[in-house]
């Protein structure tokens, strides 16, 4: 066990690095001097030469790639332009916000979309079956900003039951925060309960047919003892990797969900750099993304070989 | 893996091509053809927007801001006066060029890298890997967005962010597909009979791979589909006035209580498309891979 965590362990450092040169390598993408772009509005000479030096962009691009490393790795992501506040700061403010919003959504994707997974497997082609493949298709096909603004308008707009937006932290008023987050949860994981129903369905069906279901059933055990005991457990397992690898999707649609419903998260702070053209920003957010979702990865995988003992060893 | 190593699994069609059998297994899924039916039929629109649109699509008129749906304005009026139906017609364009354009990216792009990954082997295929996978490693939409955000907005920034985004799952599958063919008998004797590198890679292993990455791209344009009008609805995709849904769904988002439906008709657009291309996807998957039914 201690051997695969540290091998997982080193296998995650070449991608980070890659991931850090890719995103590194954005700002190459700008038009002109990036240091006439990185001023934005300002176009102050000593402005530019400032970030001209901060950044080091009179010297060859491993020199900068290595100071800007440098910098991330002690924790220093570089600094807004719009903001004037290190973008570290600005991350570990906003990353609650998305947290609470991913957790909420991953909650209520796994009781819907697991739920539905194995009530569909249990009645196989029946039209409870055909109902809930068409809900998931329904899942999969819209895009959860559409949703949203959906939702808004009959929970907020026409019934007036919920706030359209805003976010309220749980800590200062906890049903308060539920009610402004309630329904962009949903919205988050409504795609992901999709596309968890879909892995559970089929996992569910191939655990059904197994010879240790059959002799379960053989034993006389009850329909139900034989679904959660024996088939239910053994289904999930894949379900738990197969899902984490979807977090990604949770990510990305965090942005858009956050956009819709005004909520100061991750996403929105992305989307807000992204238009006043605030790239360190940009990348800093990026950076923190794609190494959560790097760990989450690495979190899943060791959950499968806790959960899976014939892969303990 | 493809229907060419199973030629005997159907006798009735033995003597048939593995294209002419796929197409019939195809035709018999009736929600496969449902979704062929919408995709050509949405392309068709989009082909004849100027015919099939009533009005212009950008052509504003303050005495019509924010009509309701009527016999004049099927999908009612925009915050500017002009005709939604018009502008949901011409929006289709935008967004079929956009999943098929930045799919031809993706898979341009892809399929050749990962064939040159698994067939050269060594460091040129551990470099290919560790970036495919540092890639796949920032979620899909978030490297879009900062893609088209150092590019600049723009549809056609916006293709490029989506197609580079996309790349690496063509890579990888292209890649697993070889391997796993490459040491299949008819290579090893292709090989063997003296036919040059490139041959057998164009000849008998391409043909090989195509059915499961075409049935990656079908379902990558749905995904594709979304994400340009993911990037639109953020203002980093197409720009007004040219009309697209994921914009026409930004602007509806402010007028929700005096317009509520300036947010139904683009979005039930974006929602026929990329469910008609998730049909069509699905459908060929089961169609294409006999294995997997």
């Amino acid at each position: 066990m201690i051997a695969f965590l540290a091998r997982r362990l080193l296998q995650i450092i070449p991608t980070l690095i890659l991931v850090s040169v890719i995103i590194f390598l954005l700002q190459q993408l700008l038009p002109g001097d990036p240091a006439t772009v990185l001023a934005g509005e300002e176009r102050d000479p000593e402005v530019i030469a400032q970030i001209r030096q901060q950044y080091r962009l009179d010297q060859p691009l491993p020199v900068q790639y290595v100071y800007w490393i440098k910098g991330v790795l002690s924790g220093n992501l570089g600094e807004s332009m719009r903001l004037k506040e290190p973008v570290a700061r600005l991350v570990a403010q906003k990353f609650p916000v998305t947290l609470q919003l991913a957790l909420m959504a991953i909650v209520i994707s796994l009781s819907i979309g697991v739920t539905a997974g194995v009530v569909s497997a249990i009645y196989k082609n029946t039209a409870i079956d055909y109902t809930v493949n068409l809900l998931a298709l329904w899942g999969i096909s819209t895009p959860n900003f559409w949703l949203g603004i959906l939702l808004i308008s009959l929970f907020s707009v026409q019934l007036g039951w919920l706030p359209a937006s805003g976010y309220v932290s749980p800590f200062e008023d906890f049903w308060l925060s539920l009610k402004t987050t309630i329904m962009p949860a949903f919205v988050l994981g409504n795609s992901f309960a999709a596309v968890l129903m879909r892995h559970t369905r089929s996992a569910m069906l191939q655990a059904m047919a197994a010879d240790y279901v059959r002799t379960a059933r053989a034993k006389g055990l009850s329909e139900r003892v034989v679904v959660i005991k024996h088939a239910m457990r053994n289904a999930l397992t894949p379900v738990v990797t197969l899902g984490a690898l979807e977090l990604g999707t949770l990510l990305s649609g965090a942005v858009l969900t956050e956009q819709v419903f005004s909520i100061p998260g991750f996403g929105k702070l992305i989307v807000d750099s992204v238009f006043n053209r605030d790239y360190a920003v940009v990348q800093g957010v990026t950076l923190v993304t794609a190494t959560t979702y790097i760990l989450l990865n690495l979190f899943a995988d060791v959950a499968y070989v806790l959960i899976n003992p014939r892969l303990r060893g | 893996m493809t229907a060419l190593e199973t030629p005997h699994s159907e006798i009735d069609d033995t003597s048939d091509t593995p294209t002419r059998r796929a197409w019939r297994r195809l035709r018999r899924r009736k929600s496969a053809m449902l979704g062929l039916v919408i995709v050509a039929a949405l392309v068709a629109v989009a082909l004849l927007a100027p015919w099939i649109a009533p009005f212009d699509p950008a052509k504003q008129s303050y005495t019509m801001v924010r009509k309701a749906p009527s016999a004049l304005n099927w999908f009612g009026t925009d915050e500017s006066g002009r005709d939604l139906f018009s502008r949901v017609v011409f929006g289709a364009r935008a967004s079929l060029l956009a999943g098929l354009v930045s799919i031809a990216i993706a898979l341009g792009l892809g399929m050749p890298i990962g064939l040159l990954s698994a067939y050269r082997g060594g460091w040129t295929d551990t470099i290919v890997s560790r970036i495919t996978d540092a890639m796949l490693a920032v979620p899909f939409l978030i490297l879009a967005i900062a893609l088209a955000a150092f590019l600049g907005p723009s549809l056609s920034n916006a293709m490029i962010a989506i197609g580079v985004t996309s790349m690496p799952i063509f890579i990888r599958l292209t890649r697993g597909q070889v391997m796993a063919v490459k040491v299949e008998d008819y290579v090893e004797a292709a090989r063997a009979v003296g036919n040059p590198a490139y041959r057998i890679a164009f000849r008998h292993i391409l043909p090989n791979i195509m059915p499961a990455l075409l049935v990656q791209a079908t379902l990558s344009i749905a995904m594709a589909i979304i994400a340009e009008a993911s990037l639109s609805f953020l203002g980093l995709g197409q720009q007004p006035p040219a009309p697209s849904w994921g914009s026409m769904l930004n602007s509806a988002q402010r007028f929700l209580t005096q317009a509520p439906w300036m947010a139904i008709y683009p979005g039930l657009a974006i929602f026929l498309t990329v469910l008609s291309f998730n049909l069509l996807g699905d459908g060929l998957r089961d169609a294409l891979d006999p294995k997997e039914r």
